[in-house]
């Protein structure tokens, strides 16, 4: 019996690590009229379901992805979110 | 015998014409290799083309790395055999682990394409050994994410090893001020143009000197380039027992 688990895997730019997004970002603010905004850092989001027999291995799926394509440990960091259950139709299904 | 050089061929490559185009000028004859093949079949030497592998989803170079043919260059590079990466390839040889470093969102946010001069930091690389003398090469750069990045222990390692080949210089030979001189396009690090792995076999380049192998191009300094790839990899050989041993695992 497997169940759904539904992740997000935020990525970020390490600290230190050049972001150019984020200060394009910061340098548009003051189109907008916006102030007392700073350290702007872009990153990615992404998110995903895993079928498991237990949440502990799902999350070991999610951080094998993570650290092998999702993100490069040279540069970037990330943090796994659980975001629920995806579907419990689909973890009531019986397995083959 | 014509030393046969391999060039990979990733969906969103679009360099590739241009890597065969300059390796046929330096008197090889280039054998594509799609990316799902196994075995490299039995080339002296591979070369990633730039473009836009896989789309460069998630990060430019990082799908292209867990393709077939990467496992096969991956072991033959491990064996000792010549791989040179450029552009899209050298981002997917970073990728891959097979050279130091990564590459990051051009400094300057936009996409770069123009003549840069890049100066080789040694002349004794299977890379740079016919370039002649150490001068600024002429080539153009084409590319959104070129900005060379590692940390500084890593920098400081691959200075005192060595594996530095080219940084990004003006047009007279002299270092660029800043990571924001525009004759360092992307804001590379110590203005790193190109790096080799350890072993000093396995090589990515930013800039093109493949699309700079003939006047009528605008430049001809790439060919030097190109031409020490090609007789570094005759001189070499072949090494098939690795791709054999491949294609037996693949059955």
């Amino acid at each position: 019996m497997t169940t759904s688990f539904r992740f997000a895997v935020n990525v970020t730019p390490k600290p230190g690590i050049l972001d150019p997004q984020g200060r394009a970002v910061e340098g548009s603010l003051r189109h907008l009229g916006i102030a007392g905004v700073s350290a702007v850092r872009v990153g990615r989001r992404v998110e995903l379901t895993v079928d498991a027999p237990t949440e502990r291995e799902a999350r070991e799926t999610v951080d094998h992805l993570a650290t092998e394509l999702l993100s490069n440990p040279l540069i970037e960091s990330y943090a796994v979110e659980n975001v629920g259950a995806a579907s419990s139709a689909r973890a009531q299904e019986p397995v083959a | 015998m014509t030393v046969r050089i391999g060039v990979v061929i990733f969906p969103g490559s679009n360099r590739d014409i241009d890597a065969v185009n300059a390796i046929e000028i330096a008197g090889a004859e280039a054998v594509p290799l799609w990316h799902e093949s196994v075995d490299l079949g039995g080339v002296a030497a591979v070369m990633l083309p730039g473009g836009f592998a896989y789309g460069d989803y998630i990060r430019a170079g990082v799908i292209a790395r867990f393709s077939p043919v990467m496992r096969a260059v991956s072991a033959f590079a491990a064996d000792g055999g010549l791989v040179l990466g450029i552009c899209n390839g050298f981002q997917v040889l970073a990728e891959a682990g097979l050279v130091p470093g990564a590459l990051l969102r051009n400094r300057g946010l936009r996409f770069v394409a123009r003549q840069v001069s890049i100066a080789p930091e040694r002349l004794d690389t299977p890379f740079t050994a016919s370039v002649g003398e150490r001068r600024p090469l002429r080539m153009p750069v084409a590319h959104g994410e070129g900005c060379y990045y590692a940390d500084d222990a890593t920098l400081d390692e691959i200075e005192a090893n060595g594996q530095v080949l080219f940084r990004y210089v003006h047009d007279d030979g002299t270092t660029p001020e800043s990571l924001d001189d525009p004759a360092n396009p992307n804001g590379s690090l110590r203005a790193i143009a190109g790096v080799t792995n350890a072993a000093g076999n396995v090589a990515g380049l930013m800039p093109h000197p493949e699309t700079a192998v003939e006047a009528i191009l605008g430049s001809d300094d790439g060919l030097g380039i190109i031409r020490s790839f090609v007789e570094s990899a005759a001189t070499r050989g072949a090494a098939p027992r690795v791709e054999r041993d491949l294609a037996t695992a693949a059955r």
